[in-house]
């Protein structure tokens, strides 16, 4: 049973969480995610799930007691933003490399200074090398679907890793959506019963975990890692699949929006895929090949699809909500170029650096994005390769 | 699903770990299954200089085998026996708290070269 419900997307994360049902959250408020956790306790006080629920001094704390929840064989969760991610930073990686599955929501803010409470993406991309999976989500339907299917993907043997949960502060996160809920048990089903491989507390079987290495050791696991990345595609994939058959929603790693024909297409992650293909279904009705393709995951890169899905354009925008400051453009636009290097086809790849701070990209500036493509793949000419798309200059 | 047994790929090991494993055969994340396992790690070639027994000096009271972080001084009967030398990283902890000064330190290369030159000797 299904049911068609109003919701904001930080709603629609702690009805997921609810319905998971997690043994433990550890978790410290920061804008915007505040409202997830603080739904959350009151589903614990009200005993609407079975959570120990854990209130932490600070989200470095926040992590590190999930990672001990974990490791000790609970299902564990916990939820931030921005500085909060940042300061999480290092026991991130912890997690990954302990090789966890902890699903965590991040309800993507810039990053300080100067402060700033709006969306970008600038504390999901500073994770991004950290053994994390990370799903994006447009909406709050797929915020709530990927929370469900996080669980399924963490908890895969062949990939045992944390799992991100990302979508768009206020925009996503504060702003009233309808979504489709699935009722409780069917997730529960979904999801299974949680038995870990390994647990601290299971005395049947010894085990020391969170070891020291030297260099005879370090790098294998560390390779170990990569390899649980390449499987998390496949699994990825195919919880998707699964997934539609109890919810009607199919999800792959890649969403490719008229495509198939296009001759110009944008690579946008979160809610601006949402406004991009309303744009290319505008600019379609005038005739003009457009497309969009939205990574629904960023970490593992899906370059095979990628590459797939845009072998027949002839120019790219890649929409960046991030800066690197290496001058060479965000981050997003590297993987997506370096994706296309071996094709060694003739298409240009320019960036667009966008929404910082939360400045909005309204659809002119998106409709823009297609003209300077247009005028790229006429003249064959890129002028600058990496812009700013509604900055004052 | 793909059955997970049937691509359980890496990190089941559960003989141990050697060096010359590689990544699949190696346990997940470092994960040890035995305990004890630290005495088959043999951090003695770490040490630059050595701890030398003066058995007149000593008066067993084991002082040093209290001390010693890494279980490198074996006691028998209640009495100093020998140095771990696989283990006894040469910390020299064992020398300072000695109350007799019975345990001299000295440079591994200093041992060496005597060696070296007791062989020419030869």
């Amino acid at each position: 049973m299904k049911s068609k419900v109003a919701l904001t997307g930080n709603e629609a994360v702690a009805q997921a969480m609810r319905q998971i049902n997690p043994d433990v959250v550890a978790a410290y408020p920061i804008t915007p995610s505040t409202e997830v956790v603080q739904m959350f306790s009151s589903f614990v006080n009200n005993g609407q799930v079975d959570t120990e629920f854990v209130a932490v001094e600070s989200e470095h704390s926040a992590m590190s007691a999930t990672i001990g929840a974990s490791a000790a064989g609970a299902r564990a969760m916990t939820c931030t933003s921005s500085q909060g991610l940042a300061y999480m930073f290092e026991v991130v990686y912890v997690a990954a490399s302990m090789r966890l599955p902890i699903v965590f929501p991040v309800v993507n803010r810039a990053l300080s200074a100067p402060i700033n409470i709006h969306c970008d993406h600038s504390d999901a991309m500073g994770i991004k090398q950290s053994g994390v999976i990370q799903l994006f989500s447009e909406n709050a339907q797929e915020a709530y679907d990927n929370m469900i299917q996080a669980i399924r993907i963490a908890e895969h043997p062949d990939v045992l890793l944390p799992v991100s949960v990302n979508y768009d502060g206020f925009i996503t996160s504060h702003a009233l959506d309808v979504l489709e809920i699935l009722d409780d048990e069917t997730v529960r089903n979904f999801i299974g019963e949680y038995h870990p491989q390994e647990a601290l507390l299971n005395t049947k079987e010894k085990i020391s975990m969170g070891n020291f290495d030297m260099y005879d050791y370090y790098f294998e696991h560390k390779y170990q890692q990569v390899d649980a990345m390449e499987n998390a595609k496949r699994v990825i994939e195919e919880v998707g699949k699964e997934y539609a058959k109890i919810s009607g929603r199919s999800y792959g790693l890649i969403d490719a929006y008229k495509l198939d024909d296009a001759d110009l297409a944008i690579v946008v992650l979160n809610s601006a895929a949402g406004s991009a293909k309303g744009v290319c279904d505008e600019l379609r009705a005038k005739g003009l090949k457009v497309g969009v393709l939205k990574p629904r995951v960023f970490r593992p890169f899906p370059h095979e699809a990628i590459v797939d899905a845009l072998k027949g354009v002839k120019a790219v925008a890649v929409l960046d909500r991030a800066e690197t400051f290496s001058t060479l453009g965000g981050p997003m636009f590297l993987d997506v170029r370096t994706s296309l290097y071996d094709l060694k086809a003739d298409i240009k790849v320019v960036n667009y650096v966008y929404g910082l701070g939360g400045r909005d990209l309204r659809l002119e500036d998106i409709e823009q994005v297609y003209n300077d493509l247009a005028d790229i793949v006429k003249t064959g000419r890129v002028d600058k390769f990496v812009r700013y798309l509604g900055l004052r200059e | 699903m793909t059955p997970f047994n049937t691509n359980f790929g890496q990190g089941r090991s559960r003989e141990g770990i050697r060096p010359d494993m590689n990544w699949r055969e190696l346990t997940k994340a470092g994960n040890i299954y035995e305990p004890g396992n630290a005495n088959t790690y043999e951090t003695g070639d770490w040490r630059t200089i050595r701890p030398i027994w003066n058995k007149e000096r000593c008066i067993n009271c084991l002082i040093c085998w209290r001390y010693c972080p890494d279980a490198s001084i074996i006691s028998t009967d209640g009495k100093f026996d020998c140095f771990d030398y696989k283990h006894c990283k040469g910390c020299g902890i064992c020398a300072n708290v000695c109350p007799t000064h019975a345990i001299d330190m000295i440079s591994e290369d200093e041992i060496d070269k005597q060696k070296e030159a007791s062989k020419n000797e030869e």
